[in-house]
């Protein structure tokens, strides 16, 4: 019998050399004459241990990472293949604590499927909760997803079931499904997990939508920084529809949804949902102005639903599980888990899945073991670009809707960026005003021109010219933008930059109070 | 008549190549995006001459398709180098040393983001995140992204390429 080997497709993993590596092992093996077959699995989501190999024996998976190509003639004479010890083994990869401690309920299959195997995905449940779907009436299935509590995954926190509710209950003769995978917010890649690492667990999600709503179209629109998800969205698809799970008829039901994939174009501003919407109809990136909200008119004015990728992705799992199951884990109003990803300057970055209310310090310290440069963690920037800052000192806080923002910050689509003592905050305050400057979409001034001016105000106040005025400025400007902005690109700006100011003043020229101390 | 050379219109010219790209996309003006990426793929870039053209096969304003080629960030009119490198610039490549990559960058192919190197086979640009956030800092380098680049990698990717 042959042996099987995973090497992950990610582009994680094919970004530090995981294609050279299989390359490697299939002529090794063959100049061995061993019948090896090598399966290029989703990622498990570990990625300082990426490329991450991983070989089958009895016992379970055994892993080796981060093998590198010229790691391979020294692993087979170490009979790696055979799951025995080299330096770079980890041992049985599902007793590693930082899989062992996680809540993965919508990356279950992670790490553990071909992705484009339909196969495989229905041998680890997939398509459970689509049959399920199959048998109940739109009604009962968005009552489902309004029980289980899950909140919108792609920042804003909205009731998924609510949203559904509206387009069901809406009358057109076409109604649309929309799934936002434009995951511009750096720090985040749990989108791009899911198309690359799971693609039908997206259909199923978006097939189970369109059943709920009475949607029969629908969209993924993919940012262009994906070439990865967007072949591999594209042939799951095929492979979906020809397996009859979508297209005409699903199941040989008179039920039917067809998917199409569009790409993006490099800008931040088409993952608000209207303007992604505009992106979709084939024109600028404008934001629209709501009312009327997208559920009662969308896509080309039609009732449509629209979800992020991790919102799809979760339902599944609460049709087949039950809306309970899903509920019970979380606290206060945030239900379920949510995928957080450790980014920047940490350690072990990657995909943790956890139940909300895990605190931010188990999410950096346990999991991710600090900083990656070995430094203290200074600051983190939660939520995206648009997400404030935190300081270390509020490491015990938990990961919830409603006390992130009661501390002025926001949890977002679960992103989470560490940074050393080494970063500029002031630098970082800039780049937002920056970001926002680049990105805006140019409906409103305060966005479109108060951004070029923060940046010139930041640049004032670190000069220490005029202090205490530019201070002024500087949160009048922001003020402005809140309140200004049509949308949360001008609207929260202001929150990585006040949040820079509040908590790291020193990095604006402020006099340190160490200082101050020692001169009094 | 098969082909896009021997494609001919009604003044005996050669066919715009954006036309037959319309066509694949049944001259659908939602398709807009993805009609200028194929014409981008296809020729190197977005050339102006195709504007109308496409305005035309798509039933739109030649202002409403300038408008959508100007708007985004990805479609460019003048031809690019032979290869495109793009530095992440965003928050988590940042705190993994981005900007020192991008100025080591700059120096080593004499270049500003932006430019084409003087051999014009490098074009060097910024980009916001390519998802590989625990991998920084991350470049992409013509469709294949490249993560834990430092400026030895850096230096050899450029190698590798010429
Ligand atoms: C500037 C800006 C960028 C956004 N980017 C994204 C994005 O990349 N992905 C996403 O799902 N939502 C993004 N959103 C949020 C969407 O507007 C919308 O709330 C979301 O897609 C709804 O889906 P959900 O309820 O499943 O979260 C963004 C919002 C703003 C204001
Ligand atoms: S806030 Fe900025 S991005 Fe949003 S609509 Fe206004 S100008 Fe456009």
């Amino acid at each position: 019998m042959s042996m099987k080997i995973f090497i992950p497709r990610d582009s994680a993993a094919t970004a530090v050399g995981a294609d050279e590596v299989a390359r490697a092992i299939a002529q090794e093996a063959a100049a061995q004459k061993l019948s090896v077959q090598i399966i290029r699995n989703s990622s498990r989501g570990m990625f300082w241990l990426e490329p991450f190999v991983e070989v089958e024996t009895p016992q379970g998976r055994v892993g080796y990472g981060p093998v590198s190509e010229k790691d391979v003639k020294a692993l087979f004479k170490a009979r790696f293949h055979e799951g025995k010890p080299h330096k770079l083994s980890v041992g049985l990869v599902e007793e590693l604590p930082y899989l062992k401690n996680q809540e993965r309920l919508t990356f279950a299959r992670a790490g553990l499927t071909d992705p484009l195997s339909i196969d495989d995905y229905r041998a680890h449940g997939g398509y459970e909760g689509l049959a399920k779907a199959l048998t109940l009436a739109g009604s009962a299935i968005v009552t489902e997803v309004t029980d289980s509590g899950l909140r919108g995954r792609g920042g804003a926190g909205f009731p998924t079931g609510l949203k559904w509710k509206t387009v069901h209950d809406a009358r057109a003769d076409q109604k649309y499904v929309c799934c936002n995978a434009d995951e511009g917010d750096s720090g985040t890649f749990a989108d791009r997990m899911v198309m690359e690492g799971d693609p039908f667990m997206l259909i199923e999600g978006m097939t189970i939508a369109a059943l709920a709503s009475g949607a029969t179209k629908g969209f993924v629109y993919i940012r262009s920084e994906y070439p990865a998800a967007i072949a591999t969205m594209k042939q799951a698809i095929i492979i979906a529809e020809a397996a009859g799970f979508l297209g005409q008829n699903i199941q040989g039901t008179d039920r039917s949804f067809r998917l199409e994939v569009r790409r993006g174009a490099g800008a931040y501003i088409c993952g608000e949902e209207t303007a992604m919407l505009e992106s979709l109809e084939g024109k600028r990136g404008m934001v629209r102005a709501k009312p009327p909200i997208p559920a009662l008119q969308g896509l080309f004015g039609k009732p449509t639903v629209i979800n992020n990728v991790l919102s799809f992705a979760a339902v599944p799992f609460i049709l087949a599980k039950g809306a309970a199951t899903y509920k019970n884990y979380g606290m206060g109003r945030s239900h379920g888990t949510l995928p957080f990803q450790l980014a920047g300057n940490i350690k072990r970055g990657g995909l943790v899945e956890k139940a909300f209310g895990v605190t931010l310090g188990e999410l950096v310290n346990d999991f991710g073991g600090g900083t990656a440069s070995g430094k203290k963690v200074r600051a983190m920037q939660i939520g995206g670009p648009l997400g404030a800052y935190v300081p270390a000192a509020q490491l015990g806080m938990p990961m919830d809707y409603e006390t992130f923002a009661a501390n002025g910050a926001m949890v977002g689509h679960g992103g989470i960026v560490v940074f050393d003592s080494n970063v500029d905050m002031a630098a970082q305050a800039r780049f937002a005003m920056e970001f926002c400057a680049i990105e805006s979409c140019g409906k409103c001034t305060p966005c479109r021109i108060g951004s070029t001016r923060g940046m010139e105000v930041i640049d004032r106040i670190t000069a220490n010219e005029e202090r205490e005025a530019n201070l002024t400025l500087l949160e009048d400007l922001c003020q402005t933008m809140t309140d200004g902005s049509l949308c949360a690109m001008g609207g929260l700006t202001p929150m990585p930059v006040m949040s820079a100011l509040k908590h790291f003043p020193e990095d604006f020229g402020a006099k340190k109070p160490r200082m101050k101390m020692a001169a009094e | 008549m098969s082909g896009k050379a021997t494609l001919l219109d009604f003044t005996g010219k050669t066919a715009d190549p954006a036309l037959a790209i319309c066509q694949k996309h049944g001259n659908r003006s939602d398709a807009l995006l993805e009609i200028l990426h194929d014409l981008q793929h296809e020729q190197g870039h977005v050339p102006e001459a195709s504007l109308p053209v496409i305005a035309k096969a798509l039933n739109l304003s030649r202002a409403e398709v300038y408008g959508v080629a100007t708007f985004y960030h990805d479609f460019h009119f003048k031809p690019k180098a032979a290869h495109v490198i793009k530095i992440c610039r965003a928050e988590a490549c940042q705190s993994m040393g981005a900007r020192e990559l991008q100025a080591m960058a700059e120096k080593f192919l004499k270049v500003k983001l932006g430019e084409t190197t003087a051999d014009r086979q490098i074009t060097l640009e910024a980009t916001y995140c390519l998802g590989l956030c625990a991998s920084s800092p991350a470049i992409m380098v013509d469709e294949r992204p490249v993560a834990r680049v430092d400026a030895k990698t850096f230096k050899a990717i450029v190698a590798g390429l010429k």
